[in-house]
C-alpha cells in the first residue's frame, strides 16, 4: 500500500471544479424551496471553513448560515477563566491548557496577562504532555486546564486514566468539557424562561463531525425526529460542506426531516466506543453549566466523578477560586446572535467598544466566533 | 494600549504595531524613523543603516542557527532597500554557563554569513548576565548598506503591478514551531534562512526597475501585502493558489490551524514591479529558487485591503495576523 500523505487528507477536498459544481446543484436545488432556510452550523471549525473559503458567496440569497455555539473557548463564561488565571498565579502551580484559551480576557486578564506578570503558563498541542512537565518539575503541581467538547474529551479522559495508573502525584484537573446536542437542544427548546427559544430561526444543522468521531451520529437522532430539524453530520473541508449544504437543501425540497451523515469517511452511527468508555468511568454530567452567552444550560458539562476528587483542582483549591458568575456587558447581544435572531452588524458595540483585540462577548472571542468572522471579513460575506 | 506587555506585542502583526507607534515613534519622533522603513536612508540617502536582536528558541534548527539568523536579518534589512550590506556591529549577551564550544560554533556561521554579503563587523560588546537573565543567548546586530538602486518604496505601487513572491513560503516559522518544546513533531523542514543581497544584485543586474522590495519575516506575507496596501492606499490581489507553499509547512498549518502566509521567513522576499518587468524578474528569481512565482497584481478594487481569491470564485479579506500564533484546539 502506498503511504498516505497529509495533501490527501485535504487536496481533493478543495478543488475548485468540485465546489463550483456543489454551488450549482445547490441554486438549482434551492430554486424549489418556497421559503428561505436558515442553516445552522454548530461548530466553529465549520464557521471557520465558511469565513475562510468563502462559501456564502457561493449560495443563493435563499440559504442563510447561522453561527452556533461549538466554540469551546468562546463558550467558557469569564468566572471559569478567572479560575485559571487565580490558579495560575499560584507560586507553585504549572497551568496547562490548549491553544487560544490563553488569550481569552477574564475580569483580570487573560493567562497572557497572567504569563507575562511571572506565572507560569504553558499551552500543548496533546495534553500527554502534562506528564512530562510533572515529572519535569516535581516540586510544582500542574493544573491541567480541560477544554473543549466531546472532540477533546477523551484525550483529558486519558491523561486522567495514566496519572491515576502511574500514580502521578502533582497533576490536578479543573474540568470544562461540554456536550454539543445538549446546547444544541437549548437553542431550539428551551427551558428557561428568560430565554425565548420559541423565536429561533434555527431550520437545520450541520452536525459538529469531529464530535461524532467520538460520540457517533446517533447523539443527534433525536433532532429530526423529535424537533423536526434535519440534521447532516458534515466534515470540514469545503467540498464536505458544499456537500453537506447540498443535501440539507435536498431534505427540503425532498420534504425529508433525516440524520445523515456526509462524513462517512470517519464518522459511524456508534462513534468510538473505547473513548465513550473511559469519559464513562472518569467524568459524569453535571446538572447546569454556565455558557458565555446563553447562560446555564442542562445536563451539558462534565465534572470529574466524586471518587477521583483529590485530582479535582475545583475542590483541592476552592477556597481560592471565586464562585461569583459574572454576566457580559448588557449590550451584548451573542446570545441572540447565537440563536439566529441577529447579526453581528446588528449589535450597538460591534466593532467599536468589541473588537478581536478587546472583545467583550463571547462571538469575538475566538476566530471561531461569528462576530470575530464578521470583523474579520466585513463586506466580503 | 494594554497595561503589560505579552507575548502578542511582539508578533509582527497588530499589538506590535500598537507598541511601536504608542511607545518609541511617540518619544524618537524625526522625519526618518517615520518613514517606518526596513532600514533608514541617510547621509543624502547613499546610506542605509538598520538594526535587529535575536532571540530564538532552540538557536540551533535545521538549516541554521541563531548567528546566521543574526547576520542575514539586519543584511537583509539593508538589502531590501537596495543596498549592498557593508559594515555590521555585533553584540551579545550571554547567559552564565553557556558553553565556549556553541558560542563559537556561532561565530563560526555569522563569519561565513557576512562573506556571503560581503561585509564585515567593525565593532562590538559582550555582557555576560546571571542565569536566569536571559535565555541562553541574544544577539543584537546593526549594519550599514551602501544604496545601489535607490527609490525603493511600497508608495510607488501603482495600479496593474505584479507582485512576486522569490520562493515557497512559511518554512521558517513551520520549522521553529515544529522544534518547540510541547509540540511533538518530527519533520525534514529547513528554514528558508539566507542571505538575500546576492539575489537583489541579480536583479540590479539584469536592469529590473524594483518598485518595492520587503523580506516577509515576523508577520510573514500577510503583514507585508498589509503593509503595502497601506503604504499605497491601493488594493493588492492575491491568488491563493498560486502562492508556492511546500507540502510539509502546508501539513503543519493544517494540522496546528495556521497559514503559512502568517509564518514567519528569514530568507524570502516579495517583490513589486510593473506588468512590462514580470516576466524578466520571475526568471531572473527562479535562477535562485525553482519555486519563485508571481502572485498578486495591484488594483483599486478596496483600497487600503488585501484579498485573497480562490479558484472558485470566492474572496476574502487577508489581514494582519494577530496575537501570538497558538495551535487550534480540535
Amino acid at each position: 500500500m502506498a503511504e498516505l500523505e497529509l495533501k490527501n487528507l485535504y487536496d481533493d477536498f478543495r478543488d475548485g471544479e468540485t465546489i463550483k459544481a456543489y454551488a450549482k446543484i445547490i441554486a438549482t436545488d434551492a430554486k424549489k424551496l418556497e421559503k428561505s432556510i436558515n442553516i445552522m452550523e454548530v461548530c466553529g471549525g465549520h464557521t471557520h471553513t465558511i469565513m475562510k473559503f468563502g462559501l456564502p458567496q457561493l449560495l443563493p440569497d435563499n440559504i442563510n448560515f447561522i453561527h452556533g455555539p461549538g466554540c469551546p473557548v468562546c463558550i467558557m463564561p469569564k468566572e471559569r477563566i478567572d479560575h485559571a488565571y487565580v490558579l495560575a498565579m499560584q507560586e507553585d502551580v504549572i497551568l496547562v491548557t490548549l491553544g487560544d484559551m490563553i488569550k481569552v480576557p477574564g475580569s483580570n486578564g487573560s493567562l497572557q496577562d497572567a504569563r507575562a506578570k511571572g506565572a507560569d503558563v504553558r499551552f500543548v498541542y496533546s495534553p500527554m504532555e502534562c506528564l512530562k512537565i510533572a515529572s519535569e518539575n516535581p516540586t510544582k503541581k500542574v493544573v491541567f486546564f480541560a477544554i473543549g467538547f466531546e472532540t477533546t474529551t477523551p484525550m483529558t479522559a486519558v491523561l486522567v486514566d495514566q496519572v491515576i495508573k502511574q500514580k502521578v502525584p502533582n497533576i490536578l484537573f479543573h474540568i470544562n468539557h461540554v456536550t454539543v446536542p445538549e446546547v444544541m437542544v437549548e437553542l431550539i427548546d428551551s427551558r428557561d424562561e428568560h430565554v425565548d427559544a420559541y423565536n429561533n430561526r434555527i431550520d437545520a444543522f450541520l452536525g459538529p463531525s469531529h464530535v461524532s468521531v467520538i460520540a457517533g451520529s446517533k447523539i443527534y437522532e433525536k433532532f429530526p425526529k423529535e424537533y423536526g430539524r434535519p440534521v447532516v453530520v458534515t466534515g470540514f473541508e469545503p467540498v464536505d460542506m458544499m456537500q453537506g449544504i447540498s443535501m440539507i437543501v435536498k431534505q427540503f425540497v425532498e420534504e425529508r426531516t433525516e440524520l445523515e451523515i456526509q462524513y462517512k469517511r470517519v464518522v459511524n452511527y456508534e462513534g468510538n466506543l473505547t473513548a465513550q468508555a473511559l469519559i464513562e468511568k472518569y467524568f459524569e454530567k453535571i446538572s447546569l453549566f454556565r455558557w458565555r452567552g446563553l447562560g446555564n444550560v442542562p445536563d451539558s458539562g462534565l465534572k470529574l466523578r466524586d471518587e477521583f476528587a483529590e485530582y479535582n483542582a475545583e475542590i483541592v483549591y476552592k477556597d481560592i477560586l471565586p464562585i461569583a458568575e459574572i454576566e457580559d456587558h448588557k449590550l451584548c447581544i451573542c446570545g441572540d446572535i447565537l440563536r439566529g435572531m441577529a447579526k453581528p452588524k446588528e449589535c450597538t458595540i460591534f466593532g467599536t467598544a468589541c473588537k478581536p483585540t478587546s472583545p467583550i462577548g463571547s462571538c469575538m472571542v475566538s476566530s471561531e466566533g461569528a462576530c470575530s468572522a464578521y470583523y474579520k471579513y466585513g463586506n466580503l460575506i | 494600549m494594554t497595561k503589560t506587555i505579552t507575548l502578542a506585542h511582539g508578533n509582527g502583526g497588530e499589538e506590535n504595531n500598537e507598541l511601536i507607534t504608542k511607545i518609541f515613534y511617540k518619544h524618537f519622533k524625526n522625519d526618518i524613523l517615520e518613514k517606518s522603513e526596513d532600514s533608514a536612508l541617510i547621509e543624502d540617502e547613499k546610506l542605509v543603516m538598520s538594526t535587529d536582536s535575536f532571540t530564538v528558541s532552540p538557536l540551533f534548527f535545521n538549516g541554521g542557527d541563531i548567528g546566521k539568523l543574526a547576520v542575514c536579518g539586519t543584511c537583509n534589512d539593508l538589502a531590501m532597500m537596495g543596498a549592498k550590506p557593508k559594515y555590521l556591529t555585533c553584540s551579545v549577551i550571554i547567559e552564565e554557563g553557556f558553553s565556549t564550544r556553541e558560542l563559537e560554533k556561532i561565530v563560526r556561521s555569522m563569519k561565513q554569513e557576512l562573506e556571503i554579503n560581503g561585509a564585515v563587523v567593525v565593532s562590538g560588546d559582550t555582557k555576560v548576565v546571571p542565569k536566569g537573565a536571559v535565555d541562553k543567548l541574544f544577539i543584537n546586530t546593526t549594519g550599514i548598506g551602501e544604496v545601489k538602486q535607490s527609490g525603493i518604496s511600497a508608495s510607488a505601487l501603482k495600479e496593474g503591478m505584479s507582485i512576486l513572491v522569490s520562493r515557497d513560503i512559511g518554512s521558517h516559522g513551520a520549522t521553529i514551531f515544529s522544534a518547540r518544546e510541547g509540540i511533538e513533531l518530527e519533520s525534514n523542514l529547513e528554514t528558508d534562512c539566507a542571505s538575500l543581497y546576492p539575489q537583489i544584485q541579480a536583479l540590479i543586474d539584469a536592469k529590473i526597475d524594483i518598485v518595492a522590495l520587503r523580506d516577509a519575516t515576523r508577520g510573514g506575507v500577510s503583514a507585508v501585502l498589509n503593509e503595502w496596501a497601506k503604504a499605497s492606499n491601493l488594493c493588492v490581489e492575491v491568488e491563493e493558489e498560486a502562492i508556492p507553499v511546500q507540502e510539509e509547512v502546508r501539513g503543519i498549518c493544517e494540522m496546528l490551524g495556521f497559514e503559512a502566509v502568517d509564518l514567519a521567513n528569514e530568507g524570502t522576499y516579495l517583490l513589486a514591479v510593473a506588468k512590462e518587468d514580470e516576466a524578466r524578474a520571475l526568471e531572473v528569481l527562479q535562477r535562485t529558487h525553482k519555486s519563485s512565482a508571481v502572485i498578486a497584481t495591484v488594483s483599486k478594487e478596496y483600497e487600503g485591503r488585501v484579498i485573497l481569491k480562490s479558484s472558485w470564485g470566492t474572496k476574502r479579506f487577508l489581514d494582519l495576523p494577530t496575537g501570538e500564533l497558538l495551535p487550534r484546539i480540535c
